[in-house]
Parts: structure tokens; sequence; C-alpha cells
């Protein structure tokens, strides 16, 4: 099938962008990032500059890919990344609009690539567990509920794509920051650090996200559909510690 | 070159008390001095990341480079079911001698007894240092930690974190390293890749480095540097590894002199999706949990391969490793079931997809662990792993049994390394996959985020520092020769990268081609004739590859065509190795199955009186004329017998 993609091209940090626009034609079996392969070898076999993108494990758990197809951060399947969309999931829209992550935290290096440092900043604020490699006690000395497990799980398998912060029209990260906080301070382990909450949300401020206002949109758009009540969790760990 | 001893360092006396023992003899550099010590760790999954933490705890200057945009993103982040530690947890006799046996049985006994007892020993400080860390382990509902099994295993030792075990580890590792950071213990590049090692006086003294983004090559000055760069199952192009994964820094250590030790060791994983298409860039891996309560089977007759699986009656059904495997049915180590599945479908017995003209798949079944299990327990245990089936295939696990094929998925070869991890350059250490060490021939489940985090907690942190103590602190200040060398040659290689005479093809196109030849000559079956063909094509497209690689845009910009390009190019140089190094060892152990070496029931033959040694190979000058250092395994503690898992 040919479809017809609108593709966003930025040489640098620096420079203007625009869409550049190719056709092509695959199979539906392929996946989305197969199809930009593709792309890329005409692209190459052509003389020109193949499209940067960022991806790497191809199965949805290492959060490199991040393209907005259609103007939805990882494209139209739900809690999905874009490495696992395939194109039998756009076999009724012949048209596509390639972008990259939009947010002023998260700055364009080139094409669809974007710059996702500032993440890191807010883990370096206090997304751990403060202890000394060899210091642990056996790990059956403290038993933890299976449900307060479970939950420090569901928290914990963010894979820090920048989804919800491309999504959100603050461009905030605090589904990002209380994913982390939820994670760690619900385990017994992790509530010696009472200030997590407040770091980390002052460090997520000094790279540039906006703040909450509950539009919601960040739960939608996550492939790992993180829960928004990741931020109630977040909320009464910031005010028990304030 | 001169010729190498090789001495694996090996504490002597008895098996349990080695480490305790090597540990006191180890020299510790006084907490005052740490910092004015450099290293350099390049790869941050789990094995790097957790001696970068381990490390800057410690007060060493640490410089740490990955090629990701953060050291979050390593596949490390890809390992699905789980990670051994001999805990005994379900009081099912299970022990550090247990697992230290269960690990050299599982890897045909080709490694060294020193090191995998140390492996088994450490398990357990794991477990108990993920928990500290928060790792969200799966918990029985007493709220202590469950475990459940993996193949080549008849206890329960395996802690698992769903179908996400290496995220959750990698994420504390990375949390860990997060926090020196902030510290300013450890100073990170990510989106930097290693070009060259630099060598001073025969010791390993720094990087070449080249920024993705802005193509500008570094130099990188230390006292010593820690690869822990990964696995090369992308040698093969097609496999489950991520698509950035590459060999190339250590294989630009091995062109210094670090030896590569049993380059033709790749596992074989039985359960990945198969392949549908020409277009796909790589396999997924379907965990090997899944086997603890799915039944692998193919259709008895051809005539029902092409019928919904659905259809065809129980009666009709070969549930293969059962019938074949006894003792451990669907658990067999994964060369095993590999193996099994091949020959089905060699057979013809295959289900799904034609490649080449042969239906590649067997089913992986749940239906009878649904019916007695509820769906509500399997949707518990495995539901992340059938959500990924069906995104992939657009099937229902829950209600059409899945399809899996083998596919590579780890190198147990890799750099030659010490007891010390120290590979043979002075100064130059090996961890995780990088690293040969632990797994012989073949890697049981669950024991690859061990050995990573083994060597990245608790031994590299022992061992440089023991090497640190040697010597005093270098003076990385000081303007070298040998760094502007390295730096010139690196741009050197770029230049021809990006200029070859007569530019036609993608890297990629010349890495597919690569990748069909390995897989067909050194892939789940090698021979004679096979690999002497592979070799010479492997040279003549390598030839081709340097004469006609089209790599578009420049190197002052980001630019993947030209990373893959370098990447690809060492891949070339590697599957040669490879070849030579199966050629070579005539018989057949764990995943490496010489035909000629097979007994009546398909099982390996292995020669014991002859090939009871690590292929440790040394780089000549030329990628075609390698020499073979062998260090040979001696058995003081077990006796190696024929594996059998009937």
């Amino acid at each position: 099938m040919i479809f017809t993609l609108h593709i966003w091209r930025q040489q640098d940090s620096k420079s203007d962008g625009y869409f550049e626009q190719h056709d092509i034609d695959v199979d539906l079996e392929t996946s989305f990032l197969e199809m930009l392969d593709a792309l890329n070898e005409q692209l190459i076999v052509a003389g020109k500059q193949a499209i940067a993108f960022d991806f790497d494990c191809r199965e949805g758990i290492c959060g490199s890919c991040n393209l907005v197809i259609n103007g939805a951060p990882h494209g139209k399947h739900r809690a999905t990344t874009t490495c696992q969309q395939y194109m039998r999931d756009y076999a009724d829209e012949k048209e596509l609009w390639i972008e990259p992550w939009r947010a002023t935290a998260f700055p364009i290096i080139k094409d669809l690539i974007v710059d996702r440092s500032a993440f890191e900043k807010i883990i370096q604020a206090g997304g751990y567990i403060e202890m000394r490699t060899g210091s642990a006690p056996e790990a059956n000395t403290m038993p933890i509920a299976k449900q307060v497990a479970d939950e420090a799980f569901d928290s914990a398998t963010c894979i820090g794509c920048g989804a919800c912060v491309a999504v959100c029209p603050n461009a905030s990260a605090t589904l990002f920051v209380a994913a982390k906080v939820s994670h760690l301070s619900s385990l017994p382990q992790g509530q010696m650090d009472n200030q997590r909450a407040k770091k980390m949300l002052i460090a997520m401020e000094g790279q540039g996200f906006g703040s909450c206002s509950n539009y919601r949109e960040c739960e939608r758009a996550c492939p790992k559909e993180i829960s928004v009540s990741n931020i109630t969790t977040m909320n009464k760990a910031l005010y028990k510690s304030a | 070159m001169k010729d190498l001893e090789l001495d694996s360092h090996s504490p002597k006396g008895s098996l349990e008390d080695r480490w305790t023992q090597h540990k006191f003899n180890s020299k510790i550099v006084n907490p005052a001095n740490r910092k004015k010590y450099t290293v350099i760790v390049v790869g941050t999954g789990l094995a790097g990341a957790a001696a970068a933490a381990s490390l800057g705890e410690m007060g060493y200057n640490v410089k740490t480079f990955c090629f990701q945009d953060s050291p979050r993103r390593a596949h490390s982040i890809a390992a699905q079911g789980g990670i051994n530690g001999a805990k005994n947890y379900q009081n099912d006799g299970d022990s550090v001698w247990r697992l230290f046996y269960d690990t050299l049985k599982g890897g045909d006994f080709r490694a060294r007894e020193s090191n995998v007892f140390r492996l088994a020993e450490l398990s357990s400080n794991i477990i108990d240092q993920a928990v500290a860390q928060g790792v969200p382990f799966a918990r029985e509902y007493s709220g202590y930690l469950a475990n459940r099994s993996f193949g080549g295993a008849q206890v329960s030792r395996t802690f698992y974190a769903r179908g996400q075990t290496g995220q959750q580890l990698l994420l504390g590792a990375y949390q860990a390293m997060s926090k020196q950071i902030a510290e300013g213990s450890i100073t990170h590049h990510s989106r930097c890749e290693m070009q060259d090692l630099i060598m001073v006086k025969n010791h390993a003294k720094g990087i070449v480095s080249r920024d993705l983004i802005t193509g500008k090559l570094e130099t990188h000055m230390a006292d010593c540097v820690v690869l822990c760069t990964g696995g090369y199952s992308n040698v093969f192009y097609l496999s489950t590894n991520a698509k950035g994964c590459n060999t190339s820094a250590i294989w630009r250590a091995h062109k210094h002199g670090a030896l590569f030790a049993n380059p033709c060791f790749t596992q074989i994983h039985p359960t990945c999706i198969p392949q549908h298409g020409a277009l796909q860039s790589k396999l997924t891996l379907m965990s090997e949990s899944l086997r603890n309560d799915g039944r692998v089977w193919a259709p008895k007759r051809k005539e029902d391969c092409d019928k919904n699986p659905e259809d065809i009656a129980e009666e009709n059904r070969d549930y293969f490793l059962e019938r074949m495997y006894p003792a451990f049915g669907n658990l067999v180590p994964r060369d095993i079931a590999s193996r099994a599945v091949k020959l089905i479908c060699d057979e013809g017995r295959g289900v799904g997809h034609e490649i080449e003209g042969q239906k590649l798949g067997v089913y992986l079944d749940f239906a009878q662990a649904i019916k007695k299990m509820g769906l509500e327990a399997i949707t518990e245990k495995y539901g992340n792993l059938f959500e990924m089936y069906q995104r992939i295939t657009a099937e229902n696990p829950y209600t059409t049994p899945m399809r899996i094929y083998p596919a590579v998925h780890y190198t147990m070869g890799g750099l030659w390394v010490d007891y010390n991890l120290m590979t043979s350059i002075d100064g130059l250490f090996a961890g995780g996959e990088a690293n040969f060490s632990d797994h012989g021939a073949n890697r049981l489940g669950a024991s690859a985020l061990m050995q990573g985090l083994a060597d990245g907690y608790f031994i590299l942190p022992t061992t440089v520092s023991d090497y640190l103590a040697q010597q005093k602190p270098f003076d990385s200040e000081r303007n070298f020769p040998e760094a502007e060398q390295a730096l010139k040659a690196a741009q050197t290689r770029l230049d021809l990268l990006l200029n070859a005479p007569d530019p036609q093809k993608t890297p990629d196109d010349f890495h597919r081609q690569l990748g069909q030849i390995l897989w067909h000559a050194c892939g789940m079956a090698r021979e004679e004739k096979a690999l002497k063909v592979a070799i010479v094509e492997i040279q003549q497209l390598r030839e081709q590859f340097w004469q006609q690689v089209k790599v578009t845009g420049t190197d002052t910009e980001l630019n993947q065509t030209l990373e893959r390009a370098g990447r690809v190019a060492d891949f070339f140089e590697l599957a040669e190795l490879m070849c030579i190094d199966a050629l070579t060892r005539e018989e057949s152990c764990g995943c490496h199955a010489r035909e000629e070496h097979i007994t009546e029931d398909g099982e390996a033959q292995r020669h014991d009186d002859d090939f009871s040694y690590v292929s440790a190979w040394q780089y000549s000058g030329n990628a075609s004329l390698p020499s073979l250092h062998k260090e040979e395994l001696h058995f003081e503690f077990v006796r190696p017998n024929t594996r059998n898992y009937r």
C-alpha cells in the first residue's frame, strides 16, 4: 500500500525545520519504524541524508523511540510505543504526518530526534533509594504486602520516553516524576527520603517543564498506561513532607 | 607479537573459600587517595551501571560512556524472565553448590569452576541489593519474595518482576548511578560511542570517543578502562538484541591485543516470534518463563500444518519436548530446545509463515494452563508478554497458540578475562556479556542478569581497586602522543567509510547479506564445508563493503548511517573469526552443534580429551589469520559428564 508521508526535517537545534514529503509503498505487516528504515535505504541510495530518528530495542521497553504520528505521540495504537505500531494500524489513512516530541525542555537535536537529558536531571535530583553497594540486609527480612509490591511495580514500569510531556498542553513532566515517586515512596525501603517528591519537582521546574493542570492527557498517551493516580500519591507524599 | 601465557589467576584451595580469600588478598586504595584515580567505564547497562555506581560510591573518579541517549535504555532493559539467586526460599533443595553445578552443566562444561562458583555465591547478594534499591520483585501473598522455574534447573530459584525483570534491575542500577552523577563522582557521556582504545606502553589508558550529536572525536585518559559493552548477536543482523548493540568496543580492544574467547558460542533462544517478512529489522523474544506453563507442540502429520491449530485433534499433536525429554519436558536448556524445534521444522512439520520455502515455527500453547489455573492467574503471570505478542502478530495468544522459532539472543563468547575480569591487556577489564567468563557453551535462563550484576556490583569494584592499588595515579593531564595517534586513526577510519571508491549499497544492505551467510553456516548447525565456504564469502563481501558502502552526510553532524557503517565494518571481521573458531572446534558442545559430531539421538557429542579448553584468539594484524591460544579447563570439583535432560 502507498502512503504519503510528511516528515519533519531539521538540520540541528538552531536551524528552522520543515515538512518533507515522501511516498512509500510498503506491506501492511511492516512495522512503522521498518517503514522508515525502508525509506531511509532509498534516500541513501539516492545520495540523500537519511532521516534521523531514535530507536533501539524495537520491542517497546527501552523508551528510545518517540514519534508523533498524525498528532498522537507514539501513534494511534493505544498503550503502544512507536516501534510496536504496524502499518496495518494505518490502513485507512493514506497520509501520515510524522513529527518529533515538542516541548521546550526537549530541544530538537536533528530531524525527529530530541534531547531528553532533562529527564536525567530529574532522576538525579532524588529518583533513587540511597543504599551503598553491599550494605543490603537479607532480602526476605522485610516482607512487603503483595498489593504494595504490585502497585509499586505498576508505577515502576515507566520507560522514560516522554510521551506524557509531548502530549501535555503544559509540557509538564508531572506523570514521569509521580511514577518514580510513587514507585519508590510506596516501598518501605524508599520511605527514608521524605523530600523526594519536592526535590524532583523542583528539578522538573528548573528544566523548563510546565506544571500539571489536570488535563490527564498524559495517562492516555502513556505507552505503559501509568495512571494519573500516581500524581495523587505523589501529592500526598509532598504534603506529608511539608 | 610475543607469546602469551594464559593464566586465569584462579585462586587455589577449597572452592567455597576462593573468593573470600581472594578479596582478602586483594589490595585496597586508601579512601583519601581514591579520587586521584580515574576509571573509564564504557557501556552502562547492568554491568556497566552497577560497576560505575559502586566505584563512584567508593570514591573513585569515574567516567562513563553510552551510545544511547540515557543509560536507562541499555539493552539489559529488555531481559524479561528473571534472575537466578540460590536463596532456597522454596525449600526445594537449592544451594550455591546446586546453582554452580547447574550453570556449569548447562554450559556443557566449557567454563571455569572458580568463576562459576563465585557467580553462584554472589547470586544471593544481588537479590538483597536489588530489593534494597526498590526493585519491585514479584511477591507471594505472605509478602515474601516469589520464585519461578527456568530451563536447565529442577529447583525454583528465579526471582522476577512480571516479564520486565531486566527493566527493573537496570533502573535500580541506573538510579544508583544517577545518584553518583549528582554527587559528582561520575561524569557521564550519553550519545557518545567509543571509537578506539588508547594504549600507553602496553597498558590500556584511555579511549577515543565520538560525540554522536556533533561528530566530535575526543580522547579521554584514565588509570584503567572497563568495557561493559554487551554482546555481539547483531553480527547475524536479525537477532533479539536492540538495533544499536554492537561489537565495536570489544573488537577494537581485540585489535590492540585483547584475546577474544569462544567467539562461536552464540545462544539461539528457542522461543522467539518467527520472522514474517524481508523488511524485518529485528526479532522479538518471548521469555523462557513461558515454558513454565506453555506446552510446545507441532502437528504430527505434515498435512495438518496448514490447518488452524484449534482444528488439530489432541492425538495428532506432537508435544515433542515432553516426548524427547521426559525429565525436564518443556524446560530443557535453550540449546536443546532450539535444536529440537529446528529438527521438527526440517522434517517439514513447521507452521506459520514460509521463509525461503520452509515453514519456520512451532506452537507454544497455553490452552491447558488456562483451563487448569484460570485466565486470571495466567494474565497475572504473563499478561505483558501476551500483549506484546498480540501487538506484533495481531493474534490473540489467549485463544490461539503462539508460534515460536529460535533466534540469536546472547553471546557466551567475548573478551577473554582472568578471574579478576581483566583481559589480556593490562588495565583493560571486561564485564557482563562483553566477557566470556561464566556461561561456557550455553547460558541458562535468568543467568545473564545475575552475571552482569555480579560483575558490576561485586567483582569489578574489588578487582579494579586491587589493580589501582598497585600503581601510582596516572597523570592524565599530560599530552600523550599515543592519544593523538589513536585520534588520527579513528578519523582516518571515518574518512574511509565516508569515501568508499564506488559507493552503491547501504550499510544495512551489507549487514543483511553478512547475517544470512553467518546464520546458515554458523547458526544452529555447523559443518566443515559450509564454514569454509562462509569464510571465503565473508572475505569477499568485506572487500566489497570497503569498496561500495554508501554513507551520506558528513562526520561532523549526527549521522546514524555513519554510526551503522562503523559497526558493520567490525561485524565483518568478527564474523570471520566466529567461523574460524567454529571450524577449529571439532566437537559439539552446548550451542555449538557440529553436524559431524552429533550422537545418534541428535545430542551434542563433546570430545573432552581434545577440546576441554577455552579458545582464546589473538589478532595478528590480519583478520583472516588469528592465532589460537588455549586455556585448558581443569575440573577438580565436578566430573564433566554427558548432559542428560531425558
